[in-house]
């Protein structure tokens, strides 16, 4: 305990006084604290509450479930809700709701089913304890296309990082280890395509995809975001690295060109490739404006397509909602976890986003 | 994320690949000796710049060709020639500064309100991102983790974001009753047109300002620190430490995160879109989104009055990548 609290009150410097400085840091990091990870606690808690909990306010923080009690009342058995209740003799106890008529509630002691017991609602309360509705989860699955959208994010997400990874780096190898004419050309035409993001291109890119008849198709999701510009470049500042005596040796002992590229400088390349790797799994994974367009056929959905038309249809049913936007972040959560030190490094060598 | 185990990953991976790549090696020899290096360089260009000349060079032609022809086909031959018909439509004002006054009062809605936004949210990032620089590269404890956790938000689709907000914002929803709670006025986040801006700004704001302090955190780490001891030495004060070493040589570093924010924040669409759908009635809509709403969305579709706008946000872009361009060669220069 002591440990910590040193650990807590540790200043700049070695045992000096606090200083202002030493304020602002600890209050931005805090406030950082709670804005950057309050608002997904507050999604993942409030996804696991029964509608009736969401609607209430003040809200509260965890989700409770409301306790029932198993009465048999002319031998049938039903789950009839608990309450906390107040008597008008004053006395309290708890009573099962067994149906209400306006402001009052009948309610029956489950110890004795057949008096029934008239309440104003205003002098009861829900007998409740923290427990999760498991239900929002498990209805959409059910109900909606849940696990076919999760099917074609996954697969859109796979074949297009798999792509961009082959194609990217085969570009880059030509681009780093031979020289030829038009080299520049060819650097100068990728470089240009960085100035001409997708939202530049949206009508026309359509149009080429309508002519190939991969409109509504996942390939038509998937192709036009594979010729990543950054990955290019990535990939061949990194190969450019690679000496070139390597591959001048390879030669002598006879090695095809491909068996350069993928014997040699592939496996040396292995920590870009890993980093273009993450980045494009993020990347596809958050696609949203262009399979918005290109998908139009409910079952091609991706998670993200498929959540957004989810939240716009069901707009009051957010218990769901909440629960398909929890769903939808896990993949991106565990990245974080798990490769959250490759990101940053990433994107502190490189610049890529 | 130990590198024995990345190790291990990168094993699994690597041996269907060798075997694929093994097994394709006799007929790429035949070629080459057919061929030559030249024949080898076009092979490996090839798929790239296929993928690139379908998807990217063939529209951008494309593009301008839409921009000149009418109707609502999607099949160029199916399109008649109109002239700069949509550009005089898009560019047609009494007063560029009162969209009401415009032929097509939406576009000039959407250029100025992405005008707006775009100013707001660059600076706020700018501010936010170094501040949070700054204290990320002082001395506190567990560097690595208020590190991360700054970055969280980045990772997060659009549509998550959006959905997060939208329900932490809405009348009866988180935020309004913790400004209950601190005696505020709850409002109406979504519903009032200033709020929603207010919203849009800091919604992108909290999902991108990540990424900016990361790339400011790299530049200030790569200050040397032997400047600030002899600073130090010399009981210069902080301000004047901050005025006359930290900001001159990060300049650099800020002026690229300026340009990338404002590149990104020009396109601005998902999160947006999925916060508040371009509402309270025209209030947050965008370019993108009046460029996603008339090509495909609305039902007085025209793909190319789509097309003329979706081009002259390319040129802002252009001018904006080349600055960036330009910036980075000079600070790695530098």
């Amino acid at each position: 305990m002591s440990r910590i609290a040193t650990f807590l009150t540790r200043r700049r410097g070695d045992g000096g006084r606090w200083h202002w400085t030493d304020v602002v840091t600890w209050l931005w990091l805090g406030a950082g604290l709670i804005l950057m990870f309050g608002p997904a606690i507050w999604l993942v808690l409030s996804s696991f509450k029964t509608p009736a909990q969401l609607a209430e306010f003040p809200p509260t923080i965890l989700p409770y479930v409301s306790e029932t009690v198993a009465v048999t009342l002319n031998g049938e058995t039903r789950n009839l809700p608990l309450y906390d209740v107040i008597l008008s003799d004053g006395s309290a106890d708890q009573l099962a709701e067994l149906r209400r008529v306006g402001t009052v509630a009948q309610m029956i002691d489950p110890a004795d089913p057949e008096t029934v017991i008239k309440v104003p609602i205003t002098d009861r309360r829900p007998v409740r304890e923290v427990g999760f509705a498991w239900d929002n989860y498990l209805k959409p699955l059910e109900a909606f296309n849940f696990g076919q959208y999760l099917y074609n994010s996954v697969f859109v997400t796979v074949t297009a990082t798999i792509i961009t990874l082959i194609t990217n780096s085969m570009a880059a190898f030509a681009l780093s280890k031979y020289e030829f004419r038009g080299r520049n050309a060819v650097l100068l035409i990728i470089v240009a395509t960085l100035m001409i993001p997708l939202s530049v291109n949206l009508v026309p890119l359509y149009s080429v995809i309508s002519t190939l008849g991969l409109q509504n198709t996942l390939w038509g999701v998937i192709l036009p975001t594979v010729a990543t510009p950054t990955g290019v470049f990535l990939l061949r500042q990194y190969m450019l690295t690679i000496p070139d005596e390597l591959i001048e040796a390879a030669r002598m002992d006879k090695a095809s060109e491909w068996q350069i590229y993928y014997r040699i400088v592939l496996p040396l390349t292995a920590p870009a490739l890993a980093v273009l790797a993450i980045f494009s799994v993020v990347w596809r994974w958050n696609d949203f404006l262009w399979p918005l367009i290109v998908l139009s056929r409910k079952e091609l959905f991706t998670l993200q397509v498929g959540l957004n038309t989810f939240a716009g249809e069901l707009n009051v049913q957010w218990h769901y909602i909440l629960a398909m936007t929890v769903a939808t972040m896990i993949p991106v959560v565990i990245v974080f976890v798990f490769l959250q030190r490759f990101i940053t490094t990433g994107i502190a060598g490189t610049g890529l986003k | 994320m130990s590198f024995a185990l990345a190790n291990t990953i990168g094993a699994v991976f690597a041996a269907p690949v060798r075997w694929l790549a093994a097994s394709i090696d006799a007929p790429l020899r035949l070629w080459q000796r057919l061929t030559g290096k030249g024949g080898m360089i076009a092979f490996f260009l090839m798929p790239n710049m296929i993928v690139f000349g379908t998807f990217v060079i063939i529209p951008l032609f494309i593009n301008f060709a839409y921009s000149v022809t009418g109707g609502n086909e999607l099949f160029l031959t199916d399109r008649s020639f109109v002239g700069t018909q949509h550009f005089d439509r898009l560019l047609t004002c009494d007063n560029h500064f009162d969209p009401s006054s415009c032929r097509d009062d939406l576009f000039w809605t959407a250029v100025w309100n992405t005008a707006r936004f775009v100013v707001v949210q660059v600076t706020t990032i700018a501010i936010v991102a170094m501040g949070t620089a700054l204290i990320l590269n002082s001395k506190i404890p567990a560097r690595g983790f208020w590190r991360a956790v700054f970055f969280f938000p980045v990772l997060l689709s659009p549509v998550v974001v959006g959905l997060i907000w939208r329900w932490i914002l809405q009348r009866q929803g988180l935020l309004n009753f913790v400004m209950i709670e601190m005696d505020l006025t709850p409002v109406n986040w979504l519903i009032e047109r200033d709020w929603a801006f207010v919203a849009a700004v800091g919604v992108s704001v909290w999902a991108h300002v990540g990424f900016y302090a990361l790339i400011l955190l790299a530049g200030l780490q790569a200050i040397p620190r032997d400047l600030y001891e002899a600073a130090e030495m010399d009981g210069t004060r902080p301000a004047r430490v901050f005025f006359r070493i930290t900001l001159p040589l990060l300049w650099p570093n800020l002026l690229v995160v300026i340009v990338l924010a404002l590149i990104r924040a020009v396109q601005i669409f998902d999160e947006v879109y999925v916060l508040t759908g371009g509402g309270p009635g025209t209030s947050t809509l965008y370019l993108t989104q009046y460029i996603y709403e008339i090509g495909f969305a609305s039902i007085l579709r025209n793909p190319g009055l789509a097309s003329a706008a979706s081009l002259m946000m390319g040129g802002v872009l252009i001018v904006l990548t080349l600055g960036q361009l330009g910036l980075q060669r000079w600070r790695d220069r530098a």
